[in-house]
């Protein structure tokens, strides 16, 4: 086993670990902001429950995500440090910004939502939680702005240097916005959103299904729902479209891998569910005529491009790729149809409460969430290779060279130890906040919300109960 | 090359912020098994440190991503030569961010004093590797012609490097009690008022070795002073905040001691960093090998537009940072949200 190839195992895997809760993250603060709307709005009490209580949980995701995030920094240094010397004129940068503007955001703020309960009125408390939200948001789009240019990179001109050749910047505004920036980091949002109202919706079934907490359960689950359905049609016909439109254009093998297309196809099928067979160059499975030449140029007739046209050094692990990116579509459709059944059976005399499968399904979205988020890096991801920028650079030609193979294997090691104690502990302390559930508001408050200071000027004016 | 200088000032400036804010966050980690002895005692630490460590801790990833950005060599030689080094860095840093939030997640006395195990040897684990890798920049690394270097992880072990990891250990330690003294009450405050100016003698013997040693084994740090007098104003300065300190810490001015402790660590970073001048990485091999701001920098393209990022960001860092330290301001007062 080389260098290269452990040094890809360790960042697939500690890249994938890392990706589990930055989700959270976004779509939980996202659905939190919410919340607190409604509590402001209704000055209902289980809303102000909810806030405590998923607030918690919220602290614990953000530590973890912040625990794996800091590896993923250094580890560009550590392990591709051939590709740092390469692109660190360029990604270097859009790192650092994220430091500055986004995760200073997160990390400031935090304390105040986290311990703000009892210490800043309900309007304060939210602007600390939207806060810490939106500087979630932000930090993904800083970085899925770094992962652009990799994917389609642009702004840049290749000069040699003492140190061999070197990517320089030449307009900072075509490095931000390259090509498939935009559709990605909505896309990207979306999904996060889709993950947020998904856990909402989980532990609300949950709860309805063991009858417990049932005022709060089905509060949430009603608001959760529309979220998670509007967002999952937006995603399928619109964000994640758009993403399939994007990678045709620019990364075309790339394409060809997703959709198993071998030879030029004109009116080209889109496989919705099928497999690949590399030795045979076929691809099985259900396809819709012509849906694949639609989507990625909005011409029935227009020709996707097949493997055999590209040289075989440049394919991606195709059945990887193309794996990956059929589960993440075939989670996507499997959302819009839960969301849409379980609308249809609220309005229909509430029928759901009553319907156990359906909420077991609706307990199973979490998961099912997280992974097509997880797939859907794997397709970008592993679609890329063997570039580790676009038709710049190689993966193999990216890693340290002063590395050994032990060196990388034990660092494997002790991540994959450590993460699976980490995973292990998240678990369990998650799982005891649900099955403890929301706390009531006399347990939680410490004195009258109305006296907590609730504008600018209260809070800087009165001396702090710290 | 005027853009090189400022961002070899504004490097030194963010690993000194680093070191001062997450620095007395570490501090109260090392102190923790020692000061507070019962579970309420420690979770006065955790909480007093609680609301800020995170945002503390930013300042290490800034320092990494300038790192990459400005001088892209560097991060990739140091990173990727430090191999080991790094990855026991990342190792202690996991587990002490989630030995924080885990701990007081249950009430079992054995679950807690684990944690609370963990978060102090993490904490002191960061101290002693921080302070050996500076060590070992200020030694010199064996970069060879093509910008890399292979150094084995005991080779890093060397005595000079040993005694600033210790040191390091007890800068933290003495700046983690003073904001202590400022946050406790009770037992707790009197216990950790007895550690503050015995760390301050400790540290004061230790960083006065650190500094004869740097001057007899490595001459090169002298050159700078040499030519330029005026700049021994930096240890001079450092070397007053040190005595102004313990004048402040027998008057129990602990705020105003805070500030001049804080004062003295980027003191003595700044000092180190005139002997560094120009160099980022010193090669042990072959002086032309070593990587400078200069020929280890991004261009000045990218070296403005990282300014204008960090004329734009960071006075809002300092601005709402500053504001979430005055709402959290005064002694800790445990609560039912708190860890
Ligand atoms: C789409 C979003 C996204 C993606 C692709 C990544 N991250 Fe992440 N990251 C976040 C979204 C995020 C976040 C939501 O902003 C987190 C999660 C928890 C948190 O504190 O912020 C975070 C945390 C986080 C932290 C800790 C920040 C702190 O201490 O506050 C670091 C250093 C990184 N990330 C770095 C990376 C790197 C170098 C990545 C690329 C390989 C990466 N992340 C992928
Ligand atoms: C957080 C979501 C992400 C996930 C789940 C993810 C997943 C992966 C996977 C599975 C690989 C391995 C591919 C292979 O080696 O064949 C990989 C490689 C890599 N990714 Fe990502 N990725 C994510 C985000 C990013 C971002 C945002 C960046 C850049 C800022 C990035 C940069 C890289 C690099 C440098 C490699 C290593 C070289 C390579 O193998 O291509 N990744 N990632
Ligand atoms: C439903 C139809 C969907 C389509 C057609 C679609 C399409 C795509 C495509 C083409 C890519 C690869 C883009 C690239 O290589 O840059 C991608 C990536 C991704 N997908 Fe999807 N997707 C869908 C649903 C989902 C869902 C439901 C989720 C998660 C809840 C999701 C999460 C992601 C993520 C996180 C990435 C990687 C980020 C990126 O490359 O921008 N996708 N998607």
């Amino acid at each position: 086993m080389t260098p290269v190839w452990l040094s890809r195992l360790q960042f697939a895997f500690t890249v994938s670990f890392h990706y589990i809760y930055p989700p959270i993250s976004m779509g939980l603060g996202l659905m939190l902001v919410v919340i607190g709307i409604i509590y402001l709005r209704t000055k209902d009490p289980k809303w102000r429950r909810m806030s405590f209580f998923w607030i918690k949980i919220y602290g614990l995701v953000f530590a973890v995500g912040v625990a794996t995030g800091v590896v993923q920094e250094f580890e560009f240094g550590t392990n591709w440090a051939e590709y740092s010397r390469f692109v660190g004129n360029i990604f270097g940068s859009l790192l650092a910004a994220e430091g500055v503007f986004a995760f200073f955001l997160e990390g400031g703020f935090l304390g105040l939502m986290l311990f703000g309960g009892n210490r800043l009125g309900p309007r304060m408390w939210l602007a600390a939680t939207a806060i810490v939200a939106f500087g979630a948001h932000f930090s993904a789009l800083w970085i899925v702005m770094a992962n652009s240019w990799m994917q389609t990179p642009a702004g840049y001109e290749i000069l040699p240097t003492q140190w061999g050749m070197q990517a320089f910047m030449t307009s900072f505004s075509a490095i931000v916005f390259t090509p498939s920036f935009i559709p990605r980091i909505l896309h990207v949002w979306t999904s996060a959103w889709m993950v947020g109202a998904a856990l909402m919706l989980s532990v609300s079934a949950f709860y309805v299904l063991r009858k417990r907490h049932l005022d709060v359960a089905t509060a949430n689950f009603k608001l959760a729902m529309p979220f998670f359905v509007v967002f999952s049609i937006l995603q399928l016909f619109l964000f994640g479209a758009n993403q399939a439109e994007e990678v045709a254009n620019h990364q075309p093998v790339k394409l060809a891998a997703m959709e198993g297309v071998w030879e030029d196809t004109s009116c080209a099928p889109m496989t919705i569910v099928g497999i690949v067979d590399v030795a045979n160059q076929t691809t099985y499975g259900i396809k819709i005529p012509c849906l694949l030449s639609f989507l990625a140029f909005q011409d029935i007739h227009a020709t996707v491009q097949g493997l055999n046209s590209f040289p075989q050094e440049n394919w991606p692990p195709i059945r990887l790729t193309f794996h990956s990116y059929h589960l993440m579509i075939n989670f996507g459709m499997i959302f819009v149809a839960i969301g849409l059944l379980g609308t249809l059976l609220a309005f229909w005399k509430q029928k759901i409460w009553g319907l156990r499968p359906v909420l077991w399904l609706f307990v199973l979205t979490i998961f099912m969430a997280e992974a097509a988020t997880i797939f859907g890096w794997w397709t970008a991801e592993f679609g890329r290779q063997p570039w580790i920028v676009w038709e710049l650079m190689r993966t193999s030609e990216a890693v340290s060279p002063n590395l050994v193979a032990w060196q990388i294997a034990s660092s494997i090691g002790m991540f994959v130890i450590l993460y699976i104690i980490l995973f292990i502990l998240f678990i369990y302390l998650l799982n005891e906040k649900i099955q403890k559930g929301p706390e009531s508001l006399e347990d939680l408050e410490q004195s009258p919300v109305t006296s907590l200071p609730d504008t600018f000027r209260d809070v800087f004016r009165r001396r702090a109960r710290a | 090359m005027w853009l090189n200088n400022v961002w070899y000032v504004l490097f030194v400036v963010i690993v000194a912020g680093y070191l001062i804010m997450d620095g007395f966050d570490l501090g109260v980690g090392i102190l923790h098994m020692l000061v507070a002895k019962n579970d309420t005692e420690r979770r006065v630490d955790l909480n007093s440190i609680g609301p800020v460590w995170d945002g503390n801790e930013v300042w290490l990833i800034l320092a990494g991503g300038v790192l990459f950005a400005a001088f892209p060599l560097v991060y990739a030689s140091l990173f990727s030569g430090f191999y080991g080094a790094m990855m026991l860095v990342l190792l202690v840093l996991i587990l002490r961010t989630v030995a924080i939030e885990f701990r007081s997640k249950r009430p079992s006395h054995r679950w807690r004093t684990a944690w609370d195990l963990v978060f102090s040897l993490s904490s002191l684990g960061i101290a002693v590797l921080l302070g050996v890798a500076f060590g070992n920049i200020m030694t010199g690394v064996p970069i060879n012609q093509q910008g890399y270097m292979s150094p084995d992880l005991l080779a890093l072990l060397s005595p000079y490097a040993l005694l600033i990891g210790v040191t390091t250990v007890f800068m933290l330690a003495l700046h983690g009690s003073i904001y202590l003294s400022m946050k406790t009450e009770g037992d707790l405050l009197d216990r950790v008022k007895r550690w503050v100016p015995r760390l301050l003698f400790i540290f004061f013997v230790l960083n006065t070795l650190v500094v004869a040693a740097s001057l007899l084994l490595h001459e090169q740090v002298a050159v700078n002073y040499q030519e330029n007098p005026w700049l021994v104003i930096f240890p001079a300065a450092a070397l007053a905040c040190v005595v102004a300190a313990w004048l402040m810490v027998r008057r129990e001015r602990y705020f105003t001691a805070f500030i001049l402790s804080a004062a003295m660590i980027a003191g003595l970073l700044f000092s180190a960093a005139i002997g560094l001048y120009p160099n980022l990485l010193m090669s042990t091999i072959d002086s032309a090998n070593s990587l400078t701001i200069f020929n280890a920098a991004s261009a000045p393209n990218t070296l403005t537009v990282m300014l204008i990022i960090a004329l734009i960001g960071m006075p809002f860092v300092l601005l709402y940072t500053g504001g979430v330290y005055y709402i959290f301001r005064g002694r800790v007062q445990l609560g039912p949200e708190s860890y």
